[in-house]
């Protein structure tokens, strides 16, 4: 019992990590047709800036408030960077979406090697709070509080999104977007303001991720964002691009498939089960779980 | 006519994938009533009117002058268009089916102006009523009636209205003229549609398309008075046409313009 | 220097194809649009080959397939100078082939382009991997450029290449043609099934369903199943049943020349499919495929047979990269390796005859010579800042992929394309 209670945690605390990714991701796609190779890097620049931010930053530091305000500094940097993404390489190909596929891998080259270049590609371990190093007993059974923090953090982040979705006027825009893009352009909306809001709001969300996923790892290293980003996508396709409440869907079905997959069955076997499940999906439901809607 | 036009296109050709959809349209729009534009399937129709808007898909080339009163549009990109009173009502409704009918309401509204609720709600109580459905949930007539409404939200200098009355029973055809008619004494409308009772109804002058190029234009009613020019130059029969047969949806090669009378006979009236 | 020359006539060729090495801007899509009208009236109208004409390759011509020509008269090219043109454009890229060939036996240094002589066996090496890179991108293109698939998954088929022929030697013990002709019918057949089931979605979703095959791979190899990948140290090639001459340093010159064989083979399948009546439902396909359903073919077969002769031609291309690098390592499995060849084929030209092969041999060029290039004292000497983003090839190569992306949109071979109104000038004032 202790096991299954542990592993659904751990899993879910998995799902958390790629329903942050996975949320802008599709915000992005559902909107803007762009496949973001980038995003990957957004959750790199997150966790270096706030390992960065818990050794240099004023104020901040690897435990209590230090802590939050390090965080804090890693997702504004995810924020800028994924809006600067957007106003830079992506704004002046609109419309051309193989071009911004392009550009966004590009990037992704480009920026993982960066990193490398300025901290080197073995990875350095993350300051991260005592009390996420520690467990706490549920059901009998000893979940590390990182992977909770995880949870907690996906579910607010989870709540704001729809809210904002549901009761402001850009959210009206953005969910408006995803179904016609066009016919927003024609009721007098400059919808590529919607654009840049997205990229910097996926990018703050990845950037989360990194930071919460270094705490999870204990360490934080130029490809993690690489690796994560490939479930992203899988995540994103079974859920439905452009659905946030779609990802959240899949992130469960994938983290949880996965973790029990490759506990009681060989190591690896869980990933594969995620490509299979992608497969059938894909088969029987083209469109994803949600279909091509912002908040269903 | 003597008065200013308020819209003036010049010399429109429009290039998608290689082919012209149309070769050099010019026509104006008078600052008040109902200009028809008229022509058969895949003749350009709506494409003109999205080339006017901007909304000509990448890859597709567009020249020529579009004015609207004595400012030139070229190049603007389609939201400005919109906000400085270029009213659209697509093909299709173009409704958001996963909104409710308040916020397709008000995504509608333009920034800057006091949205017009009560005018919009005047014309179609039923938009009122129905405020938490989702758009997708609307009849085909519900839909159109909210696609209008949302436009007429805001003032505009002009409304491009592209076959309002396409797919909807002739009871709901009849209603749409009836507020289209209304709607068009406070603002001109340059309208796309292929219904003769509703042009005979509505319109004032007429533009003919065919093989993307202007066949005709002048006042509405000399057009249809002869029924052989109607003929020739719609495809169709006049007397007691209740509906031409509905437009299909993507480009066709536009027939050689030598070619253009081919008398297709139609089978109704 | 001889290869601007032949860049150029590369090029010329590719304009042939109706594709101006430029998928993005308005006239490239009308020069597409033209094959593609020329399909849809089924070769009773031969009026859009007019222009074109001009430009038709010897070789293209040759293509048994090929719609009656156009007239004689077409375009106002003086017919002497169209005969010495199309002669060059056929008789070059041979020429090249002999060059290449022939390059093992020269012994010279090009200080700075190469360490050491140029039949020296790590020169050999780093060409021969440069040309199964070219041969490679050029295979990749097939689905790419030329049918506009954008598939994120063709590292899978390479590994298969890579790893089949490793195993298939190593652990099973069997001679070398025995394993190269298992894998390479295993690794087409992959691609088959996998295709046929990727193929059921398109565009952004297909490009999806492909990573996530190829990642399947990735994680196959990396957890060592069955112990027969070797993990993440990789499985070297046990050489002792090898023929010999494929074995030792000595040797490097016989692997290089069948890297070159394999380079030849694929520009020709490739340029063979291209110019046939598939090649052009390809590229109707690439361009509209509406237009391709309405004239009652089937898109998915013809997507399917793209998708399976380009993953046969990346298996073979493993097998050799194999023999080349003497093993196989987990990184032929990582999408990048996949992103990599994207970025070989925009960065010469997508859809053109020579620019992904350019594209691939440039690549694997600089990502080798950037590492060496990086650690020079040129570059150490510069302020950190600079040193060291310069030191890693992939941001440098990652960065000139972006801005060939904005500014070269149709790759290496369009920039001659946009020369030729400078060289028609040239020859104008001579004639």
């Amino acid at each position: 019992m202790s096991t299954i209670v542990l592993l659904t945690l751990t899993g879910l605390g998995l799902a958390a990590l790629y329903f942050l990714v996975a949320s802008g991701l599709s915000l992005v796609f559902g909107l803007a047709d762009v496949l973001n190779f980038a995003h990957g890097l957004f959750l790199s620049v997150g966790a270096y800036a706030t390992w960065w931010a818990a050794g240099n930053l004023p104020g901040a530091g690897p435990s209590g408030f230090g802590f939050v305000l390090a965080v804090a500094f890693g997702v504004a940097a995810g924020a800028v960077v994924g809006m600067a993404v957007e106003l830079v390489m992506i704004r002046p190909l609109y419309s051309r979406t193989i071009e911004q596929v392009l550009v966004t891998v590009g990037l992704s080259l480009a920026g993982v090697a960066l990193l490398q270049a300025t901290w080197g590609a073995d990875p350095r371990p993350f300051p991260r709070p005592d009390w996420t190093q520690r467990v706490t007993p549920v059901l009998g059974a000893k979940v590390p509080n990182s992977g909770i923090l995880l949870i907690l953090a996906a579910v607010l982040v989870l709540a704001a999104l729809l809210g904002f979705l549901r009761y402001t006027r850009y959210g009206l825009v953005i969910r408006a977007g995803v179904e016609n893009r066009e016919m927003v352009t024609a009721l007098g909306i400059d919808v590529r303001k919607a654009f840049t809001l997205v990229f910097a709001i996926g990018g703050a969300a990845a950037a989360l991720a990194g930071a919460l996923g270094g705490v999870y790892f204990g360490s934080v290293s130029p490809s993690q964002g690489g690796s994560l980003l490939i479930f992203a996508f899988i995540v994103v396709v079974i859920g439905g691009m452009g659905s946030v409440v779609g990802s959240a869907y899949a992130a469960v079905a994938v983290g949880l498939l996965q973790q029990f997959v490759n506990y009681y069955g060989t190591s690896g076997a869980g990933d594969i089960c995620v490509v299979a499940l992608l497969a059938i999906v894909l088969l029987l439901r083209p469109q994803g779980i949600a279909g091509r809607a912002a908040t269903t | 006519m003597s008065e200013t036009p308020i819209l003036t296109v010049a010399d429109l050709s429009v290039r998608i994938a290689g082919l012209h959809i149309l070769q050099g349209v010019s026509f104006t729009v008078a600052p008040s009533g109902v200009t028809v534009l008229l022509g058969r399937n895949g003749v350009g129709k709506t494409t003109t009117l999205r080339a006017i808007l901007g909304l000509t898909p990448r890859g597709g080339e567009v020249r020529g002058t579009v004015r609207l009163g004595d400012r030139s549009l070229a190049g603007e990109p389609t939201h400005r268009l919109v906000r400085d009173g270029l009213g659209y009502v697509p093909e299709d409704r173009c409704v958001f089916a996963g909104l409710t009918v308040t916020e397709n309401l008000r995504l509608a509204e333009r920034r800057g102006g006091v949205p017009a609720y009560d005018r919009v709600f005047e014309l179609f109580p039923e938009l009122k009523r129905r405020g938490r459905q989702r758009a997708g949930s609307l009849s085909g007539g519900q839909q159109q009636m909210l696609a209008i409404g949302r436009v007429l939200l805001n003032d505009n200098r002009l409304l491009l209205v592209d076959e309002p009355t396409k797919g909807l029973a002739p009871k709901v055809v009849t209603e749409v003229a009836e507020v289209l008619e209304r709607v068009a004494v406070a603002v001109p409308v340059l309208l796309v549609e292929q219904n003769l009772a509703v042009v005979r109804r509505l319109a004032d002058d007429a533009v003919v398309l065919a093989a993307g190029r202007v066949a005709w234009s002048g006042a509405a009613d000399e057009l249809l008075r002869e029924a052989e020019l109607t003929r020739s130059l719609l495809g169709v029969g006049v007397a007691g046409e209740p509906h031409a047969p509905a437009a299909t949806a993507g480009v066709s090669q536009p027939v050689p313009a030598e070619s253009a009378p081919v008398d297709r006979e139609v089978s109704a009236g | 220097m001889t290869g601007g020359d032949e860049v150029t006539g590369g090029a010329g060729v590719s304009g042939g194809d109706g594709v101006t090495g430029d998928g993005v801007r308005g006239d490239g899509v009308t020069g597409r649009t033209e094959e593609t009208g020329r399909l849809h009236r089924a070769g009773s109208d031969v009026q859009g080959r007019t222009e074109e004409a001009g430009m038709t390759t010897g070789l293209k011509t040759a293509v048994a397939d090929n719609p009656p020509a156009a007239p004689p008269t077409a375009g106002s090219v003086p017919v002497p100078r169209r005969n010495w043109r199309s002669a060059l454009r056929t008789w070059s890229p041979l020429l090249v082939l002999l060059v290449l060939a022939v390059l093992p036996y020269s012994t010279v240094s090009v200080p700075g382009v190469f360490d050491g002589p140029l039949n020296g066996p790590g020169t050999l090496q780093l060409l021969a991997i440069c040309l199964v890179f070219g041969g490679l991108a050029a295979g990749y293109d097939l689905l790419f450029g030329r049918t506009g698939m954008l598939s994120f998954g063709h590292a899978l088929y390479f590994a298969a290449g890579v790893y089949g022929t490793d195993i298939l030697v190593t652990k099973a013990g069997l001679p070398l043609w025995q394993a190269a002709l298992l894998t390479l019918v295993g690794g087409t057949t992959l691609a088959a099934l996998l295709g046929a089931v990727a193929l059921r979605t398109a565009g952004i979703a297909f490009a999806m369903v492909t990573l996530a095959f190829a990642q399947v791979g990735a994680i196959l190899v990396a957890r060592d199943f069955g112990g027969l990948t070797g993990g993440e140290e990789g499985l070297s090639l046990d050489v002792s049943g090898l023929p010999a001459m494929l074995v030792g340093v000595g040797n490097t010159v016989n692997l290089y020349w069948l890297a070159l064989a394999y380079l030849a083979l694929v520009v020709f399948v490739v340029h063979r499919v291209a110019g046939s009546p598939t090649g052009r439902v390809l590229a109707g396909l690439r361009d509209d495929e509406r237009r391709i359903g309405v004239l009652g073919l089937d898109p998915y077969r013809f997507k399917l047979l793209a998708f399976t002769l380009a993953g046969g031609l990346a298996t073979a291309g493993g097998a050799i990269y194999c023999l080349l690098v003497g093993g196989a390592s987990p990184h032929v499995t990582s999408s990048e390796l996949t992103l990599s060849l994207l970025v070989m084929v925009v960065l010469g030209g997508p859809g053109t005859r020579w620019g992904p092969v350019l594209g691939g041999v440039l690549y694997m060029y600089l990502d080798h010579r950037l590492t060496a290039f990086g650690t020079s004292s040129a570059v150490e000497s510069l302020p950190g800042v600079l040193s060291g983003p310069l030191s890693q090839p992939l941001f440098v190569l990652g960065t000139v992929f972006i801005l060939a992306v904005y500014f070269f949109p149709g790759g290496l071979t369009s920039l001659s394309t946009r020369l030729t109104p400078f060289r028609r000038l040239r020859t104008d004032r001579s004639s």
